[in-house]
């Protein structure tokens, strides 16, 4: 009656309904990872008849020798490093307050999830605007307490910090849903035993619900890490299309998009994102590593 | 009692003034788009436009094709929200119901797929679609995005969640399994299905590096590539690019409103962004 094992006439059903996704999927997915690779290695390639003439390491060298490559890669890695601690530990603060609070709970959740639904680029023009060093907002608050007017967007000192101030601030309401629900999945009754034993709130905090809550903290670092990797939009906008002043805010992704897009070096920007990918996976790796001593799976 | 009273008061204060300073941007959005030229650099700064400029809406609207943008972001999130969720209720099916050869082959090889970051497909997406013509056209901006194992990858957990006997009970019935499927499945999990759309749309509406890359006219532009566009032309305009930047997020703010709780129910099961 129900086939336990595939015969081809079960295959051949199941196909049938996999065919839409698997197209789709193998054509713009699979197949082009594959291509990515290949064409980090084309040295001599001819978009318009997709003819490669030659291949070697060429591109890789070029990048490997190239300063803004590595300043790509640092400016990515400072951005990943002010993003992901931060976003993390305020997250998870808000979360812990909004599991406790008993009235309006439903309210702060829709403010603080707000701008995870908004466009980057809308949102960009509006914190370009606060940022702006004359007129904008941020300025004008800070003048209060007698600090000197900051040129955000502009001075190359500046333009990595108000990048990161921005990112979080969009992010933030994403984690905090994912730490509700990892607070609520902890059952109640390990924090009644530890209180019966006498445990005051910031030891059942720290041996209680931190470590039962380290699943959910280890899938919002992992996620907030790989998507800090990938920024884009926000530089793009904020900045107006440029890899902000003195390319301070250079990302590998940025670099990417300059090389394929601008200067239609195709091969020079597959190998960036050949080594894109390579980083996601090293950092990803060691998180995963680092995860099996820290994380406890109740 | 009265301990536990404060500790709440304190708790709501600073959840306020969190909450406050996350939606200053957006107040600011608003109060600069209601404002006039002048009043937009005065300093210190205003928080209530003196005299509403209501029409500053109409002139930012007016002062680029922001009309066929929002026309092409809607199809394009139409589109792609609807076929997307047809490939995925059809593969999410086969995943948790069906036997066939090369199953758990095929599942490991989308989930490996799940690692590689987007940005790293984008050009070869790009020549694919160049040497079918599809560039500049809704092709290029709706095609690519027709699958996502990610959305099955969801699904199909939902679908697994559904007893057995039910399945096994519409068979012996004689129910086929299209049947079956959209019959009995897809009702059931109307509330994943739902939430996958609607991260789908939200993804689709504001996505930007993609559709900056694939469309280079007006006529295909979608709003937030149509938006940035208009930012070279705005100049320091800031009321107008506040208010175009208004009509452009305002449509994800109210279906968020409208359809929160399953939004944040989708994030809740699948943890992960698309």
């Amino acid at each position: 009656m129900i086939k336990q094992h595939p015969t081809i006439k079960s295959t051949l059903i199941a196909f049938a309904y996999l065919a839409p996704m698997l197209i789709i999927t193998l054509v713009f997915n699979i197949y082009p990872i594959f291509k990515s690779f290949a064409m980090s290695f084309y040295t001599k390639y001819d978009f318009f008849t997709d003819k490669v003439s030659a291949l070697g390491w060429a591109n890789y060298k070029f990048i490997f020798s190239d300063p803004d490559f590595y300043l790509s890669v640092r400016n990515t890695l400072i951005f990943v490093l002010g993003v992901v601690p931060f976003s993390v530990l305020l997250s998870l603060i808000i979360a812990l307050l909004l599991h406790r609070v008993r009235f309006l709970a439903g309210l702060f959740k829709t403010a603080y999830f707000l701008p995870f639904v908004t466009s980057t680029v809308a949102i960009s023009l509006v914190w370009q605007w606060i940022y702006n060093d004359q007129y904008g907002l941020l300025n004008a608050f800070l003048s209060h307490f007698g600090v000197h007017p900051i040129d955000w967007l502009n001075d190359p000192h500046w333009a990595m910090p108000a990048l990161i101030i921005m990112t979080i601030w969009k992010g933030l309401g994403f984690n905090i849903i994912l730490f509700l629900v990892g607070l609520s999945n902890i059952d109640k009754r390990y924090d009644q035993v530890a209180q019966i034993d006498g445990a005051n709130a910031w030891q059942r905090f720290i041996h209680v619900t931190l470590p039962l809550l380290s699943p959910m903290t280890f899938l919002v670092s992992v996620t907030s890490v790989i998507s800090g990797f990938k920024v884009f939009d926000e530089i793009f906008v904020l900045f107006g299309g440029s890899p902000g002043p003195g390319k301070s805010t250079l990302t590998i992704v940025f670099y990417l998009y300059q090389k394929f897009y601008s200067e239609w070096k195709y091969g020079i920007a597959a190998a960036s994102g050949v080594v894109l990918f390579l980083l996601i996976l090293v950092v990803t790796i060691i998180q995963f590593w680092y995860s099996r001593k820290h994380v406890h799976y109740a | 009692m009265t301990k536990k009273r404060i500790s709440q008061a304190l708790l709501i204060i600073i959840l306020t003034l969190g909450a406050i300073t996350m939606l200053v941007p957006f107040i600011w959005m608003l109060s600069t788009a209601l404002k006039t030229a002048p009043e937009t650099v005065k300093v210190p700064p205003t928080w209530i436009p003196k005299h509403m400029q209501w029409q500053n809406f109409v002139t930012a609207w007016h002062a680029a094709p922001f009309l066929t943008y929002f026309i092409n972001s809607l199809i394009v999130t139409t589109v792609t929200t609807i076929g997307q969720l047809f490939t995925t209720i059809l593969a999410a099916f086969a995943f948790s119901r069906l036997n066939f050869y090369g199953k758990n082959f095929l599942f490991a090889l989308f989930l490996s797929t799940m690692m590689v970051p987007g940005e790293m497909l984008i050009i070869p997406n790009f020549v694919t679609l160049s040497k079918f013509s599809l560039i500049n056209t809704y092709g290029a901006l709706i095609i690519p995005w027709l699958a996502s194992f990610f959305a099955v990858f969801t699904l199909r957990q939902t679908f697994n969640a559904i007893p057995n006997e039910l399945y096994y009970a519409a068979k012996l019935d004689g129910s086929s399994d299209w049947h079956f499927l959209w019959t009995m499945m897809v009702p059931l999990s109307k509330s994943a299905i739902t939430a996958i759309g609607i991260l789908e749309v939200i993804g689709s509406w504001n996505s930007f590096m993609w559709p900056l890359i694939v469309t280079n006219t007006a006529k295909v532009r979608t709003l937030p590539v149509g938006l940035n566009a208009f930012t070279s032309d705005a100049g320091t305009q800031f009321q107008l690019l506040m208010a175009a930047s208004t009509f452009v997020i305002l449509p994800m703010i109210i279906v968020y409103l409208c359809l929160q709780k399953y939004i944040i129910a989708g994030i809740s099961k699948s943890g992960l962004k698309g």
